[in-house]
């Protein structure tokens, strides 16, 4: 191992290449799970935001929020629940923007949400009229005081803060009272519009007890028929989310099959090249279990190498790119699990080489004279 | 049989290939002294390198019984081999002998790396060795940075770092030339002699046999003295 670890010092060169490879692979394997957490952000951020333990919607509805009616008497008979201690309201309607001096076609993307619990990092609803938006609206060139006209109706919307991380389907939010986003609604989608008191859903925040014995009660209860979801279940639910996850993950498993192939090419090739040595070395005495710890000490250590200069250059990336341009989100765990996969990926690309390394001949270190 | 180095027993070896069969040694009697150097000589493909794989414990025998010291080797697994090779035996290789990327002084310590793992007395004695072979101000070089003569050196103290009963040289003179090969068989001759070790010198020069205290001749696999 010390042996192995000496080479890397005292060679550089001969590993370079191979550290180069592996960088731009960890790079897009880090990219890629990057842009994958930010598109599941910006399509999910308002939903997880929820500081609630479920999402109520009607039956019917398949947990989309457009489709979905809640009508007071239904809210009524969640809350006398033993189990339930608060609810609040929820709707959204998804609609473009005019941002005052940008061009007449140049719309922002917003999701109006009308709220009565306040979602984790939203102040309690604004004023008639105000709202407090997602900061990718920046990108639009949004800023604080400036007047929205959203929708074919052109309602003024004034901006009166910033929150982070609360888009929904890529659009960002825009956090109204209620009675403002049931303006909206009804003046931009009349086909959708909802009498006072009406919610497409409802939260609800519990006693303290098992979320599950919750979701059951309030689906018992209701009878006009709801489906009560966790969080992380509503998430799952919001339409392209699986899809992405599953095509992304596909995407990354071939990153790691490649980063692995690379690995197990390049030190196939050096125990071919080194079988002389290693020879020698058993001839000496060395087991081959010394000589391929060597091996995989060295593959982790230019992985390594490869996975943190990677990671840097992702986070520079990240720096780099203006927010809201590309849904790029690079987090720690992101970075830490690409790790993990491409030292996973080091040590069984490595165990391509064992049995070359167990078939080196000590015998072949005599007599090479003939 | 404790006096000797080496004691080899009717050790036969059978190279089985396809269809042939290449019978390398044959009722092979050989007892090497414990401070004995011997010369082995004899034509190319005659079984040297066989002999003397047998010998240090890389090859195992078809028949026939081999001890090391007062170790029976003959029926050693490859582990119990690896094992006695990292301690009993020292070798001096033809070719490949050093490991490139390391310098002389490390390329000694290798073996301790590889086998006891003593530390400090391994530090001590392959700085003692290299001082006895000249090589002190050469012991941070790697072997690119050497001669031929000092990389042989270099060698002859890594065989000699686990205080090996028996050391085998494989035709250790046969990259130099005639004077630098005169004096590091000298060399070898003070190394074995100063330490009581025993040696087996292949080599199919006859003038290195004088510097060895009996010479063996081998032809097609069966030893004469
Ligand atoms: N691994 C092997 N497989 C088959 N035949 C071998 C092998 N090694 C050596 N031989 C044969 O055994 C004989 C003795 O070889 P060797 O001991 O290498 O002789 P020397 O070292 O004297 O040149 C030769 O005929 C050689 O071809
Ligand atoms: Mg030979």
């Amino acid at each position: 191992m010390r042996l192995a670890l000496r080479e890397l010092v005292r060679r550089p060169g001969r590993f370079v290449t191979a550290t180069g490879i592996l960088t731009l692979i960890a790079i897009l394997l880090m990219f890629l799970g990057g842009l994958l957490d930010g598109l599941i952000r910006t399509s999910t951020g308002a939903v997880r935001a929820q500081d609630v333990d479920a999402i109520v919607f009607s039956e019917s509805s398949q947990a989309s929020f457009l489709r979905s009616r809640i009508e007071p008497a239904t809210r009524a008979e969640i809350d006398r629940l033993e189990v339930v201690s608060e609810t609040g309201g929820l709707g959204v309607v998804q609609l473009g923007a005019r941002v005052p001096g940008n061009g007449p076609r140049d719309l922002a993307n917003v999701a109006v949400w009308g709220y009565e619990l306040a979602p984790i990092g939203v102040p309690d609803p604004p004023a008639a009229g105000e709202a407090w938006a997602d900061e990718i609206l920046k990108s639009d060139n949004v800023e604080i005081g400036d007047q929205l006209l959203v929708g074919p109706a052109r309602t003024p919307i004034t901006v009166v803060g910033w929150v982070e991380n609360t888009s929904y389907n890529g659009q960002s939010g825009l956090w109204t009272s209620v009675d403002t986003w049931r303006s909206v609604l009804t003046a931009n989608r009349p086909d959708a519009a909802l009498a006072d008191g009406v919610f497409q859903a409802i939260v609800v925040r519990g006693t303290g007890g098992d979320s599950a014995t919750m979701i059951a009660a309030i689906e018992t209860t209701s009878g006009d028929g709801v489906i009560a979801l966790t969080v992380q279940d509503a998430i799952n639910e919001i339409p392209g989310v699986t899809e992405q996850q599953t095509t992304f993950n596909q995407i990354l498993g071939v990153t790691v099959v490649i980063a692995l192939v690379v690995i197990a090419l390049f030190f196939a090739l050096l125990t071919v090249e080194r079988s002389a040595l290693y020879g020698m070395l058993k001839a000496i005495g060395a087991r081959s279990r010394t000589i391929f710890a060597g091996l995989v000490a060295q593959a982790v250590v230019v992985t390594l190498i490869a996975a943190i200069i990677a990671g840097l250059a992702v986070i520079a990336l990240d720096l780099l790119i203006p927010p809201g341009s590309i849904p790029l989100y690079i987090s720690a765990s992101r970075i830490i699990t690409s790790i993990v996969l491409l030292l996973f990926a080091a040590v069984v690309g490595c165990a391509f080489s064992l049995r070359r390394v167990l078939g080196v001949d000590p015998a072949s270190a005599l007599g090479s004279s003939q | 049989m404790t006096n000797s180095a080496l004691h080899m027993s009717n050790v036969r070896k059978v190279y089985r290939m396809a269809d042939t069969e290449v019978v390398a040694l044959d009722h092979a009697e050989l007892t090497v002294a414990s401070d004995e150097i011997v010369a082995l000589v004899g034509p190319s493909g005659s079984g040297k390198t066989t002999l003397c794989s047998i010998a240090g414990g890389i090859l195992s025998t078809t028949e026939g019984s081999v001890t090391v010291g007062d170790e029976e080797i003959t029926a050693y697994s490859d582990k119990q081999l690896t094992v006695f090779r990292q301690n009993q035996v020292g070798f001096v290789f033809q070719s490949v002998n050093l490991v490139p990327f390391l310098t002389a002084r490390e390329n000694l310590l290798v073996v301790d790396e590889l086998g006891r793992r003593e530390g400090k007395p391994a530090r001590q004695r392959a700085d003692r060795l290299l001082e006895e072979l000249g090589l002190t101000d050469r012991s941070k070089n790697l072997p690119s940075q050497l001669s031929g003569g000092q990389k042989q050196r270099v060698a002859i103290g890594r065989a000699l770092m686990n205080e090996p009963k028996l050391v085998l040289f494989d035709e250790p003179t046969s990259a130099l030339d005639t004077e630098l090969g005169s004096q590091v068989m000298e060399l070898i001759r003070s190394e074995m002699k100063s330490r009581g070790t025993a040696a087996i010198v292949v080599t199919h020069d006859e003038r290195i046999t004088a510097y060895c205290d009996r010479t063996v001749h081998i032809i097609d696999g069966v030893l004469a003295a």
